[in-house]
């Protein structure tokens, strides 16, 4: 019987190869489960969960609420705008209250790097972490190799492409842990302006010329353009990084291969990518939201095998 | 670990040609029918009846697998984890009349998570229960069989091995009993 090496899902990071696969593995059975005439299965039906949203989220925090659900969780919700942080409540006073009412395990999203990380050592509870500034997003990266896999196979020696906004992306810092873990070749296609610092200390190669990069990869993901972290002007224009960044159907018709596009969304059409590419035959961003909640639901499942009930 | 041998391979013969016997008594010609097999183990003993029912010209056989691992009732309830196989349920089961196949009948929680997984698929007509031992006096649940291979009498740490062979001179089951 095998168990996920980790009681708390904070970062790729953390996780061991064995863990990706177990990962994987329960999120195939999700999948046929999600695929049922009846899509709820019963396991989780004395566990309840918190969703603490402190950032904007409509993909992810559906995602979990939705996995939560078909596993027959007890859901509660929360957002900063209808609540008491805006009096100045600290985090993990705010955790233990919602704590103190029984809830079984933390699913966090916070503009905070670190933010889950941090409540791990001051909460005595599980914590899922649903993206953290600028650090992690594990489980869209696990979804987003899931995706990989089902279209590419064994991900070992594929060469992955992620092209973006790098700087200010929580994907990328876990996609690129995610798919070094599973041996596949990562390239970054960035203006020089929005790579950080030492990234090339993960063993990822880096490029900013986006057709050899195409032509090198065999899967892109396109990442968005994050105008709402970005407090200096890191490109001259939308436009400009556009006709160089973009990912439009012209470029795919000049490669001599057919590649797989992956976008974690929201899609800014027309920036990053053409809308005639983000509908394409290519693109797998509608599988990777269906992914999302099987793998979401196997990380819950998962994680929530580890909490034993007391007293039996 | 003692071994005892419960069923040699032509006993489990004779009683797997039995029981698809007393299968084609009750559904005919199985045109409505559809057999599926418990995972992890019932799936194997399966395999063997459908062999057997093509031989005896069942011709429309219908076949699925279920795996009850999200239904059962024992999550959460030891550091053990509890780990899913895969379920192949391509057919339509609304009125359909099923058969569960299973290798052995132990507490009968794995036949009441059954009961409960297969209603993710639809209202079959009816549902029937087939296994290869019953293990009688350790039910937790009013579960009984429809069709039975034999009946066995075991301690509670004992377990019965079931161990199918793919040269069908070798299958056999053993009886482990708990060292004293």
């Amino acid at each position: 019987m095998k168990s996920l090496s980790v009681s708390n899902l904070l970062g790729i990071k953390y996780l061991q190869l064995e863990d990706l696969h177990l990962i994987f593995e329960t999120a195939t059975h999700f999948k046929e489960v999600i695929n049922r005439p009846i899509k709820k299965v019963p396991s989780l039906r004395d566990v309840t969960i918190a969703n603490l949203f402190f950032e904007n989220s409509t993909r992810t925090k559906l995602s979990f609420e939705l996995a939560e659900k078909r596993l027959s969780a007890e859901v509660i919700n929360f957002s900063i705008s209808q609540s008491s942080v805006n009096k100045g409540e600290t985090l993990v006073d705010t955790v233990n209250n919602i704590l103190a009412m029984k809830v079984d395990m933390i699913v966090i999203r916070h503009p905070n790097p670190g933010s889950a990380h941090f409540l791990s050592k001051h909460v005595d509870s599980c914590i899922i972490n649903a993206g953290d500034g600028t650090h992690e997003h594990p489980s869209q990266a696990l979804l987003d190799a899931f995706s990989l896999k089902e279209k590419l196979g064994d991900l070992t020696g594929k060469r992955i492409a992620i092209v973006g906004d790098i700087l200010h992306s929580r994907v990328a810092l876990s996609n690129i842990y995610a798919l070094k873990m599973l041996g596949a070749d990562v390239k970054l296609c960035a203006p020089k302006s929005l790579l950080p610092k030492h990234i090339q200390s993960l063993d990822v190669s880096i490029s900013s010329d986006l057709m050899k990069t195409l032509n090198w990869c065999d899967a892109a993901n396109m990442l968005r353009v994050q105008n709402e972290r970005m407090d200096l002007n890191y490109f001259p224009s939308i436009r400009e990084y556009t006709q160089k960044f973009g990912l439009t159907g012209k470029l795919l018709k000049k490669l001599r291969k057919e590649i797989v596009i992956l976008h974690p969304g929201p899609i800014n059409r027309g920036v990053e990518i053409s809308s005639e590419v983000a509908d394409s035959d290519q693109s797998i961003i509608l599988d990777q939201v269906e992914n999302g909640v099987a793998v979401r639901m196997a990380i819950i499942y998962l994680l929530a095998s580890k909490i034993i009930i007391p007293n039996i | 670990m003692e071994l005892k041998v419960l069923l040699d391979e032509k006993k489990i013969s004779v009683i797997l040609n039995r029981l698809c016997c007393q299968l084609i008594e009750r559904h005919g010609d199985f045109s409505n029918t559809v057999l599926v097999g418990l995972q992890p183990r019932g799936i194997f003993l399966l395999d063997q009846l459908v062999n057997l029912l093509v031989n005896y010209g069942i011709k429309s056989l219908k076949t699925a697998k279920l795996d009850t691992t999200f239904f059962r009732d024992d999550f959460r309830r030891s550091e053990l984890p509890l780990n899913a196989n895969s379920t192949e349920m391509d057919i339509r089961i609304e009125d359909k009349d099923i058969v569960f196949v299973d290798d052995v009948l132990f507490t009968g929680r794995s036949i009441r998570s059954a009961l409960t997984a297969i209603d993710s698929y639809g209202r079959p007509k009816s549902i029937e229960l087939l296994v290869l031992i019953d293990r009688r006096f350790s039910r937790h649940l009013p579960i009984q069989p429809d069709y039975l291979g034999a009946q066995i009498d075991a301690l509670q740490g004992d377990k019965v091995k079931v161990i199918w062979s793919k040269d069908v001179s070798k299958n056999i089951i053993y009886l482990e009993k708990k060292n004293e």
